[in-house]
This record gives structure tokens, C-alpha cells and sequence, in this order.
């Protein structure tokens, strides 16, 4: 069931004011503030040890080269030098390549050739970062530079260089094939079909880049056997499995510590081997090592996003009655297969591309080839390449309406998969749990005054000013997932929660998941507020370390609230069944007589006879018996196999304008009305949201990661690679609707995705349907300035 | 080479190389990791403190030029368990996420304040137009400049009331 | 993150200490004053000094705008802060004003420099744009005394000045011409703190409603910023219209050799070069009127 709620925009003229306590769920200020507010969080480059020396990684400038020769020697006799170690070292020791996450393997340090710009080739370890960096300059290595490939759609060619040289018997950069749907039946409704719409769309390779760059400080004590690495991670639990299978260390000497993280979106999930070489260091030096990449490092070398070319069609009735979609997809996997995605999903969840829409059949064939670029492809918030998905059907959708001269809205409000048809089994293999979209729909269309906007878009086409409304109704699908399916590397992705109720009523939860700015230590906390009625600030929340949180796989994929939400909620209710069996002894009554009002258990009929759950608590650690079985202590422990994904919708609407003369696009308004089920905090998710329609906007506009024809990475620093500022976003408008999700204990769907996902094709929607008096249906992403005006003039070119 | 200068009110020497970085001077000098770095080309504003009252980029600017001069960072906003306005007005507002670039907001924002009291909405846009926050997509940082700004002026207001 | 390679630190106290350093230096030693253009390229390496002499102490002797009834004159260490805030520029040149609101972001603003921004000498350096818009000269002190030179002799070639290893740049001048004035900069960015894919600066001076003189200077079209002779040749003495400021633009974008990069087709800034001076030098029209 769906509840429709009003629009919850808080203008910037009028705020909350206030130090709301809810004991559950409702608008709360986070616990978290207090010490990033004074300057006192602890990132990894916070992380100070006695001795710590510091690591710097020598890279490659080609695309592809084989290594002739490599002279360290003026390295380690510069100033300050403990040890400069390549390759050829890492190779004597098993450690020169390393699985990646998706059953390749990647080079930690490069021995035979380089294979994309930016490749780590040797690493310094000195006292300090500065001379660690000027024996960096010392190093001479020779390279024999051989022809990149740079042209991903020229990678398959017979006479194109062959990258993986490593892998034995390979001859082509061929990485994967995949289909799903069923191509005949998709066929057969094309053939049918009174319209055909087809269009190439690229959506270009872009970057994560979270304010903090990655890095780790690695401690390893000889003596103890015990490996320490503070790290840069969102998956501290799956890192510290890899390293025990990479490192070849036991795993029950490893710690891996995810302090405060400055921001992940992706980028901090894989093992990049700078991780790697700060252990190696540790173990080499005897010391504490640190390594923090700068920018440029982190742009060049790690986890990128997309790089995906689309060939969509759409089959429809002259009525407007969408049929089915089929695609091709050509997608660039870059050097190595670094993908990070369950291992029987190589494209990620991209089968979603139906979308939000009641379909008769759906196509997709995709070929993944290497190209001499960096590796990387799920990151950015993409919930698994849905960024792409729902860009692909969003754009074709827009496309057919065009064709078909009708409302895009409309064209949409007609297609939608209807409340009743939930849960729904879409043509692609995927269950969709819940869903009202109309109401969503209507909902942004009423925020936005859609009418009015189409009469002032008349008026001004008809003065020659280019004004555009774009709309992109979305469907995700977050909470990776259920472990029959979903796995990495061979690791379920199910989550784990402990919960301890102190004597005193306080409790600390220990999770799996690790924030990156999502505010896990207040929603947790509310969670098991919720379930057990006491305060929030009352309750701890650990995560982060491995040594003292449960197993389980990380925080990515908008997973969080979903799994280890869930499990939070869970065991929480385990704690409270316990505390019924002693708050039935207490109280002298059975457990059939006794209700849950939360915080307490009641007598039934008699509420002023009641224990509260703290009473309760001290009970079951105080003297005295407890009920016969019943051990002693507060606490439970879970492990959550979630039994399908969540389903979040939403829809979008943005409107632009674009300067005829200059052909800069300014977004004038974005209204974002999502429906994630139930809100735990509405505060935290319109932040989510608002972050996510920001992303939108980068990669729309501005955002991209290109190359020379010589490989050479052109988006290399934060002066080249655009990332939206205040300027260039409009006040957020939002607004949201409820359909909880049916299988999750608390109804709860994902959300930290959705805004990244779903607000790209809405801004390029509005700047084509700007663009519509040159007769343009499409035009790719990045829309820059040139871009655009190359689209005016009917001279649009896909970026790569 | 010797640098000497006051930080948060207190005054430091110490021997340093001439290229160090401010930024590198009060992380890994002075310890005060309140003030963050993001990025080497002086875009992205996450280090952000004031020299002499003015907000600049610490990582571009030598730790030998701040010598004689005054730096205020961060660790400096708050006055013992009481936050600065602007601070309680991003805990108010949900101004902060990760909190990577959040002292460096606080910095400029604060520094606004001090200027322009009461600010619209496009001239906070603008004081924080070269500093990137990769979370919160700024609406929540401007209305806790917003918070702040009436907060202030609300507090001055009963002050005048009383006297 | 990146750090420079190591150099002595050496610090100005006045104007002619420093050029005594650099006498004494030599090509091993650079002047820094905001640094915001300097240190980012020490950091990546691709410029390294052995001595790096701080000119910030000499804002004091060096910072400040004075208006006279021939020129402006505008000391090097004048900050960009400053420059947006003059309320003396904004009445005379309010090219200033329009071009400092667009140049990176106001904390770098507050570092960064007039005379640092013109040494740096990039082809799409903005405020190298409105010098030569505004026909001003640059004056350059070295142990032989003070010279003068044009802002197209200042501008040697990109990232070259004729600032001698052993001078300063101390001073802009910019005349004023006795007819009614207006100026205007216009900039496309991809975003706000980028360097300009086109910008274009516009000053024309009126008398009985005729252009008197008019000058337009183009950044990042070309290897340095530049003045289009032409332009002024074809306005002068003409009454100020559409037309005549199509035919500006048209000069404009035949006379300007933009190159293709990320930030645009060389066709696309040609068509800006054109877009843009037709807007400065209205927008300039209407100034000198009002």
C-alpha cells in the first residue's frame, strides 16, 4: 500500500529548528556531528603511530609500454629512503599479482609491461611524504612504448594490440559475453510493432572521486604476527578476507580499521594495490607505513564508473503502448576486470533496463573488452550499473516520445507497471517486491506545476528562448541481496548485527556495514530504538573494525539499510523476545498476557503494571534467578540473508535553460519526489538525495574522464575533472511517497543510489527537450557548453 | 628554516623546510587534523583556514608564509563545549555528511558572517563556490548558514533587549 | 597529496631587497605572491626553483589603486579581493568588476594577485584580457631603474613575460581618456572557478554619441591574450549599433586562432569569440551612456 505524503521541502528561507529526540524513527540530529563539527573526526591520514614512515607509488606515464629496465638506485641512496621495492621484488615474494573482484587478476606492482596510465611500477618508503616524493623522481625506468588501445569499439579488431599478454592463450581483449532476455520473443514484438525507435547512447566514463582520496596506514608486528591496516574502506570484513587470501596472512591476525571515511560512493570498495604495497611496506620496514594517493592518483588509477556504449530500440503501438526494448552494449572494462559486482552478475544489475515499465519482452546482448585504461566500472553510486540501466530505457522512452508527438509524462503514466501486478516478475528475471508509481508521478508533476511549466516553455519557444522539461521516473534495485544468487568472490553477501544491553538499560549494536557520511551511528541507532524503545543516544554504534563488528560485506549498492538494516531490526527483536520471557517473570505473569508497548511490556488490561525494557535489562544481568532456561545477559546476534532486493522508485522532473547564444545550460529547478518505503530518518535521506541530484548534475553537464589517442588521461586533476560547485545546482525540491517494501522487517528499500541514478536522464531530457525546435532527440552526455551548441547546430557527437 | 606563528590564539615555532605546505604544517607539525586536504591544485577547498582573518587555501600557501602572521583553523570555531553558531547551525541542518569538507565550509561561512551578517542565498552560494562537497549537494550547507545568520542576529537582538 | 621539491625560502621586505635577491639569484630563484598559479605546478613538478622569494610582505608598497585624472595606477600585489571590491574600478573600469566576479573562486581570490596573474602570462588569463582591453602598461623596476612597456610587449609569448629574471613587475597603468567610457568582460566557462573557454573583454569611449575609440581583447583564443586592431579601426567614429557590433564580432572571430581542447571545438569558440564581443561592447555602449 502506498501512503502519499505532501512535499517535505524545506525552503533555505525557513529551516528546522529544532533537537528532535524520537525514540525510533523521525527527523534526528545526528550523533556523528559532535566530532566532525570541531575538527576532531579521525580519517586515515588523521592516523598518527610512532615511527611511521610514509609510501609514495611510482607510476606509469604510458598506456601501454613493456618494462625494459628499472634503476632504483639513486632512489635509496636519496635523503631519508628506508626501502624503494618494484616488481621484480614483489614477484620473488608471490605478491606481484592480485585476484581483483571479479575472478581476474590485477598486477600490485607492474613486472612485464604497463597497461594503463597511472600503473603502479615501484613504490618509495621514507620518513616523511616529502622525501618520499623526490625519490620518486630518482627512479629511472626504461619503457619500450607500444601502441594503446584506446578506441574501445576498435578493441575487438583482429590487429588490435593485446593487452592481457599475462593471461595465458589469450589473444584478443576480449573480456566477457552476456545476454539476458529472451532475444526471439523480443524479436517477434519488434516485428509487430507500429514504431521502432532507435538511438546510440554512450554514457561516459566518470569518476567517484570522494573528497578524501584513498589510502591505509599499515602496522604489522613482527613479534605478534598481527597485521593493523586503518584503511579507506567500505567493505572492511570482505578486504580483510582478500588480504588473508592475497597476503597469504592468517585472517584472524588481521584487523582492518575503517575510521571516519570522507565520502566512498563506490570508489573505496575494490583493493587497490596501493593497500597492498603499504602492507608490503609495513613487513619490509618493521615500521608503520602510510599511503595517501593524491588526486591525481585517485583519478587515474582508480575505481572508475560507466564507460558504457548503448545501442537502444524501443518497439511501441502508434498508440503509445511500449511493447519492448532490446539493446546492444559495447562496454570499456578498462585494463584489468576490476568490476565490482556479484560474481554471476559481470554487467551488475544493467538488467533492469526495462525499467519501470510493463513490457511484453526485453533483449540485451553485451560484449566487455580490456582497453589500456584504467580498471574500475561499478562505483559512483551506480547500484550496479542501474545508473546505466535507467539512463538507457529513460533516454529511449523520451526518444519514442518524440517520435510519437506525445507527452513525455504521459507517454510514461500509460506504460507504468500498475500497484496490483506487484510483486512483479519483469521479462529480465527480476522481482520486482513493490511499487504505486502513479502516485509518485503525479506527485513531482503537481510540485512542479507541470502544466505551467509546458505553457511558459510554449511562450518562450515562441520568443526563441530554449527553455526544457525533463522527466525520469526510476526503479532500483538495492540490498544486495540474497546469498542463493549474490556473492563476491565466493563471500554471500549477507550482513551480520550484534546487540548488548548494558545493566543499565544503554546498549551497543555492532554492525558489518561502514558509513561514508550516511549517518550509520544515528539511523542504527534509531532502528533499535524503534524495536526497543530505548533512546538513541543511549545506543552505541560500532562498525568499522573488523575485530569488534560481526562479519559481513560492506556498505555499496545502497545495501545498508536494506541488509543491515534489516538486521538490525532482527536481532533487536531477538533481544525483546528475550526480555518478554523476563519481563513475564517479573511481572508474574505469563507471556500470553503481557503486551509490547514500546520500551516496556504491560500487563494486558492492567498498563500500570509494566516493566521497562531497562528494568529488564538489569534484571537479566542482576541477581537472582532468572526463569528457568533463561541464561543470563542482554544481548543476541544475527546474520541477514535478505530473500530479494529492495525496489525504490522515484520521479524526477528538471527544467533548464539554455543561453541560445552561448549554449550554456543552467538548471533552473529539479524536483525529486522518492519513495524508499519506510523513512527512518527524512532528514538523513533528503541529504542522500540531495547529494545524489548534485552527482546528477556533474555528470550531466560537466563530469568526464577522457582520453588521447595516446592514452593519456585527460581528467587528472580536480582543474579537469568538473565536479559541480553551489553555483550550478538549484535548490533541491523534494518530495516523497511510501510503499514499504514487503520482506523487509521494517519495510525499509534503499536510498543512498537512487538520486544518482535517477537524475541524469532527467537533466539530459530537459536540455533535448530545450533543444527541440533544432529537431534533436538526442545528444550525449557530457552536455558542455560546446557540446550543446555542436547539438544546435545539428552537429551532435558522442563523446567518445 | 625557524616559522613562527600563532595558531588558535596560541603561538608555535618550529624548524620546518622552506616548501613545507600550511596544510602539512598544522596536520603534521602541530597536530591539529581538523583541516583536511583533498585535492593538489587548490580546487576543492576542504583545506580551508584563515590567515590573518581571511579565509585561504592551505595547501596553498607555505607554512614560511604564514610566519608572523595569525592562522585560525577549524579547532579554533568553538568556544570549549559551546559551538560556534555556524557550527550548530550545520548540526541543525544536516549541513555536513561525511564531514571531509566540513571545516573548510565552517571556515568560509564563518569568515561570510563576520562580513554579511545576513546573506542571501546566492551570496552564500558564491563565498562557497570554490570548495567541493561531493554529499550534501549544498542546499543543507546554505540553510545552516541561513540558521546561523538569524540565530545571530536573533542572539544580538536580546542582547541589545536586556541592555 | 603532491608536494613541491625543495628550495630556500627567501622572504621580500621591500621592493628593492627583492630585486637585490634576484639580482643575486638569478634564474634560480622565482617570485611568489599569491601562488595559486606557482605552487600547484611545483607541486606536479613541472616547475621547479631553487629559491622561491615570498612578495606578500610587500602588499603594503604594493597594494593599491589610485585613481588620477590621466591613468589609474594599480600596484602588482593589488589582490583579486580587492579588485572585485573597488568601488573606484567599478566606477571607472567596471571591466574590473565583471571579469573579477568570474575569476576562480573568492578564497583565491583573496591570495591571488594582479601583477601574479599577468607574470603567469596564460593565454586564458583574464585579467591579461582586460589590460590589454584597457590599453594599459605595465611598468617593470630592476637595478638599472623603471621601464614601461605595452601590454603587447609584456606578453612575450604564453607563459612568457618581459619581466627579466632580475626584475619586478611593480605597476599597471591604465589611461583614461577625457569621453564618456564603459567597459565590459563576459566569460563562458563549463564551471563557475574554470579557466574561460572564450572570454572577451569590450571598452568603448563616446563623444556626441560616437565612438571615439573602442578595444576589444580576447582570452584563450590564441597564444596570449589579444587586442584586435581592427576591431577599434572599424568602430571608430561610428555611431554604436547592432551592426557595427555584428561586424565586431565578425572581425573578432576571423581574427582570433582558438585551438580544440576539452574545453570546446575550435569552431565553437570562434562562434564565442563572435557572441562575445557583440555582448561586451553593448553592455560597454550602454555604460558609456548612462
Amino acid at each position: 500500500m502506498t501512503t502519499v505524503h505532501e512535499p517535505s521541502q524545506a525552503k533555505i528561507t525557513e529551516f528546522e529548528d529544532n533537537d528532535q529526540k524520537p525514540v525510533g524513527f523521525g527527523r534526528m540530529l545526528r550523533k556523528e556531528d559532535a566530532r566532525l563539527l570541531r575538527g576532531r573526526g579521525r580519517f586515515v591520514d588523521d592516523v598518527q603511530l610512532p615511527g611511521m614512515l610514509h609510501l609514495a607509488i611510482l607510476r606509469s606515464p604510458f598506456a601501454h609500454a613493456t618494462i625494459v629496465s628499472i634503476d632504483t638506485s639513486a632512489a635509496e641512496a636519496s635523503p631519508g629512503v628506508k626501502a624503494v621495492v618494484t616488481g621484480e621484488t614483489l614477484k620473488g615474494l608471490g605478491l606481484a599479482w592480485m585476484p581483483t573482484l571479479s575472478n581476474d587478476v590485477q598486477a600490485v606492482l607492474a613486472t612485464d609491461k604497463v597497461r594503463f596510465q597511472g600503473q603502479e611500477v615501484a613504490f618509495v618508503v621514507a620518513e616523511d611524504r616529502y622525501k618520499a616524493r623526490d625519490a620518486l623522481e630518482l627512479i629511472d625506468v626504461e619503457y619500450d612504448v607500444l601502441d594503446p588501445v584506446v578506441d574501445v569499439r576498435k578493441a575487438l579488431e583482429p590487429d588490435a594490440p593485446i593487452i592481457r599478454t599475462d593471461l595465458e592463450g589469450k589473444t584478443n581483449n576480449h573480456v566477457f559475453d552476456w545476454e539476458t532476455g529472451d532475444e526471439a520473443e523480443t524479436d517477434a514484438v519488434f516485428a509487430r510493432a507500429d514504431v521502432i525507435v532507435k538511438e546510440d547512447i554512450v554514457y561516459p566514463r566518470v569518476h567517484p572521486a570522494p573528497m578524501e582520496t584513498c589510502g591505509s596506514v599499515a602496522d604489522f608486528d613482527p613479534v605478534e604476527g598481527k597485521l593493523k591496516l586503518w584503511s579507506t574502506t567500505q567493505a572492511p570484513h570482505a578486504h580483510r578476507t582478500l588480504y588473508a587470501i592475497v597476503a597469504g596472512l592468517p585472517e584472524h591476525k588481521i584487523q582492518v580499521i575503517a575510521p571516519d571515511i570522507g565520502g566512498g560512493f563506490g570508489n573505496k570498495v575494490p583493493i587497490y594495490p596501493g593497500y597492498v604495497l603499504s602492507i608490503v611496506g609495513s613487513i619490509v620496514t618493521g615500521k608503520p607505513v602510510k599511503w595517501m594517493e593524491d588526486r591525481s592518483e585517485n583519478l587515474i588509477s582508480t575505481g572508475f564508473a560507466r564507460d558504457y556504449i548503448m545501442r537502444a530500440e524501443i518497439a511501441a503501438t502508434a498508440e503509445g503502448k511500449i511493447l519492448g526494448i532490446r539493446t546492444n552494449v559495447l562496454a570499456d572494462h578498462g585494463a584489468f576486470n576490476g568490476t565490482a559486482a556479484p560474481v554471476k552478475y559481470p554487467a551488475g544489475f544493467f538488467g533492469v533496463f526495462t525499467g519501470s515499465y510493463d513490457l511484453e519482452a526485453a533483449h540485451c546482448k553485451m560484449t566487455a573488452v580490456y582497453t589500456n585504461k584504467a580498471p574500475g566500472g561499478v562505483a559512483y553510486a551506480c547500484s550496479f550499473r542501474i545508473t546505466e540501466a535507467v539512463y538507457l530505457v529513460e533516454r529511449i522512452v523520451d526518444a519514442l516520445a518524440y517520435e510519437l508527438a506525445m507527452d513525455p509524462a504521459e507517454l510514461r503514466l500509460k506504460n507504468f507497471i500498475q500497484p496490483e501486478q506487484f510483486p512483479y516478475a519483469t521479462k529480465t528475471g527480476w522481482v520486482y517486491d513493490s511499487g504505486d508509481y502513479e502516485p509518485t508521478m503525479r506527485l513531482a508533476m503537481e510540485m512542479a506545476g507541470y502544466d505551467e511549466l509546458r505553457k511558459e516553455q510554449a511562450e518562450k519557444r515562441a520568443r526563441g528562448e530554449l527553455m526544457g522539461i525533463g522527466i525520469s521516473f526510476f526503479t532500483e534495485a538495492v540490498g544486495a541481496g540474497p546469498r542463493k544468487d549474490m556473492d563476491i568472490l565466493g563471500l554471500g553477501m549477507a550482513d551480520g548485527c550484534e546487540l548488548r544491553i548494558h545493566p543499565t538499560g544503554k546498549a551497543v549494536v555492532r554492525l558489518s556495514v561502514k558509513t561514508q557520511g550516511q549517518g550509520h551511528e544515528t539511523t542504527f541507532a534509531q532502528i533499535i530504538a524503534e524495536e526497543l524503545g530505548i533512546p538513541p543516544d543511549d545506543i552505541d554504534v560500532v562498525h568499522g573494525d573488523t575485530d569488534n563488528t560481526p562479519f559481513g560485506l560492506g556498505t555499496y549498492g545502497s545495501r545498508s539499510t536494506p541488509v543491515s538494516g534489516a538486521a538490525a531490526a532482527l536481532v533487536a527483536r531477538k533481544v525483546r523476545d528475550k526480555a518478554k520471557l523476563i519481563a513475564s517473570a517479573m511481572l508474574e505473569v505469563s507471556v500470553a498476557d503481557i503486551d509490547w508497548v514500546k520500551g516496556s511490556f504491560q500487563v494486558k488490561g492492567d498498563p500500570g503494571k509494566a516493566v521497562t525494557i531497562q528494568e529488564i535489562a538489569f534484571k537479566a544481568h542482576g541477581a537472582g534467578d532468572l526463569p528457568e532456561g533463561i541464561e543470563g545477559g542482554l544481548e543476541a546476534q544475527i546474520c541477514y540473508n535478505p530473500s530479494n532486493l529492495t525496489y525504490p522508485h522515484g520521479a524526477y522532473i528538471c527544467v533548464v535553460d539554455i543561453d541560445p547564444g552561448t549554449a550554456e545550460v543552467k538548471v533552473r529547478r529539479f524536483i525529486a519526489v522518492d519513495d524508499c518505503g519506510t523513512r527512518i530518518n527524512p532528514m538523513i535521506i533528503e541529504g542522500q538525495v540531495h547529494g545524489g541530484l548534485t552527482d546528477g548534475v556533474g555528470m550531466a553537464l560537466m563530469e568526464m574522464i577522457s582520453f588521447d589517442e595516446d592514452g593519456n588521461c585527460l581528467g587528472a586533476s580536480l582543474m579537469d575533472y568538473l565536479i559541480p560547485t553551489a553555483l550550478e545546482v538549484p535548490d533541491w525540491e523534494t518530495g516523497f511517497t511510501v510503499t514499504p517494501s514487503p520482506h523487509h522487517p521494517i519495510g525499509a528499500k534503499g536510498i543512498g543510489e537512487s538520486a544518482t541514478v535517477g537524475s541524469p536522464p532527467a537533466i539530459v531530457n530537459a536540455v533535448v527537450d530545450a533543444l527541440k525546435p533544432f529537431g534533436i532527440r538526442h545528444a550525449d552526455m557530457p552536455l558542455t557548453p560546446s557540446r550543446v551548441w555542436d547539438a544546435m547546430r545539428g552537429q551532435a557527437t558522442p563523446p567518445i | 628554516m625557524q616559522v613562527t606563528m600563532t595558531v588558535n590564539g596560541t603561538e608555535y615555532t618550529r624548524e620546518i623546510e622552506g616548501r613545507m605546505l600550511l596544510v602539512h604544517f598544522l596536520r603534521d607539525v602541530l597536530s591539529l587534523t581538523g583541516t583536511h586536504w583533498g585535492c593538489d591544485t587548490s580546487n576543492c577547498g576542504v583545506c580551508v583556514v584563515w590567515l590573518d582573518g581571511e579565509p585561504v587555501k592551505s595547501c596553498t600557501v607555505l607554512a614560511a608564509m604564514a610566519g608572523g602572521h595569525e592562522v585560525r583553523t577549524v579547532e579554533g570555531l568553538a568556544n570549549g563545549a559551546e559551538l560556534d553558531p555556524i557550527q550548530e547551525g550545520f548540526r541543525q541542518c544536516h549541513g555536513l555528511q561525511c564531514g571531509f569538507c566540513t571545516p573548510g565550509m565552517l571556515m568560509t561561512c564563518r569568515a561570510l558572517l563576520d562580513k554579511n551578517p545576513d546573506p542571501t542565498e546566492g551570496e552564500i552560494r558564491e563565498a562557497i563556490s570554490g570548495q567541493i562537497c561531493r554529499c550534501t549537494g549544498y542546499s543543507s550547507i546554505i540553510r545552516s548558514v541561513r540558521w546561523a545568520a538569524v540565530h545571530e542576529s536573533d542572539a544580538k537582538e536580546a542582547e541589545v533587549a536586556q541592555a | 597529496m603532491q608536494v613541491p621539491a625543495p628550495f630556500e625560502y627567501e622572504r621580500a621586505t621591500s621592493v628593492d631587497q627583492a630585486i637585490g635577491l634576484l639580482e643575486r639569484l638569478g634564474s634560480s630563484a622565482r617570485l611568489v605572491a599569491g601562488g595559486h598559479s606557482l605552487l600547484p605546478m611545483m607541486k606536479l613538478r613541472l616547475a621547479n626553483f631553487e629559491y622561491l622569494i615570498d612578495i606578500n610582505p610587500l602588499h603594503s608598497e604594493l597594494g593599491y589603486i589610485r585613481l588620477g585624472d590621466d591613468e589609474v595606477r594599480i600596484g602588482a600585489m593589488t589582490r583579486h579581493r580587492e579588485l572585485l571590491e573597488s568601488e573606484i574600478l567599478a566606477d571607472v573600469f567596471p571591466i574590473f568588476r565583471d571579469a573579477e566576479k568570474v575569476i576562480a573562486d573568492p578564497i583565491v581570490r583573496n591570495r591571488g594577485t594582479l601583477g601574479g596573474s599577468l607574470c603567469q602570462a596564460d593565454p586564458s588569463e583574464d585579467l591579461s584580457a582586460v589590460c590589454t582591453t584597457l590599453d594599459a602598461s605595465c611598468v617593470i623596476r630592476g637595478t638599472a631603474g623603471e621601464r614601461v612597456v605595452t601590454m603587447e610587449e609584456f606578453h612575450v609569448g604564453p607563459y612568457e613575460t618581459a619581466v627579466q629574471d632580475n626584475e619586478i613587475l611593480t605597476e599597471i597603468r591604465i589611461p583614461r581618456k577625457n569621453f564618456r567610457a564603459g567597459s565590459a568582460y563576459a566569460k563562458v566557462e563549463r564551471r563557475a572557478g574554470d579557466w574561460a573557454v572564450v572570454s572577451a573583454g569590450a571598452a568603448v569611449w563616446l563623444d556626441d554619441g560616437r565612438i571615439v575609440d573602442a578595444r576589444v581583447g580576447l582570452a584563450a583564443v590564441g597564444p596570449n591574450t589579444t587586442g584586435i586592431p581592427e576591431i577599434s579601426a572599424a568602430l571608430r567614429g561610428n555611431e554604436p549599433s547592432e551592426d557595427l557590433f555584428q561586424l565586431a564580432g565578425a572581425i573578432a572571430a576571423r581574427s582570433c586562432d582558438p585551438s580544440t581542447d576539452t574545453r570546446g571545438s575550435a569552431d565553437y569558440k570562434r562562434h564565442l569569440a563572435d557572441e562575445l564581443t557583440r555582448r561586451t561592447l553593448r553592455t560597454a555602449v550602454e555604460r558609456a551612456r548612462s
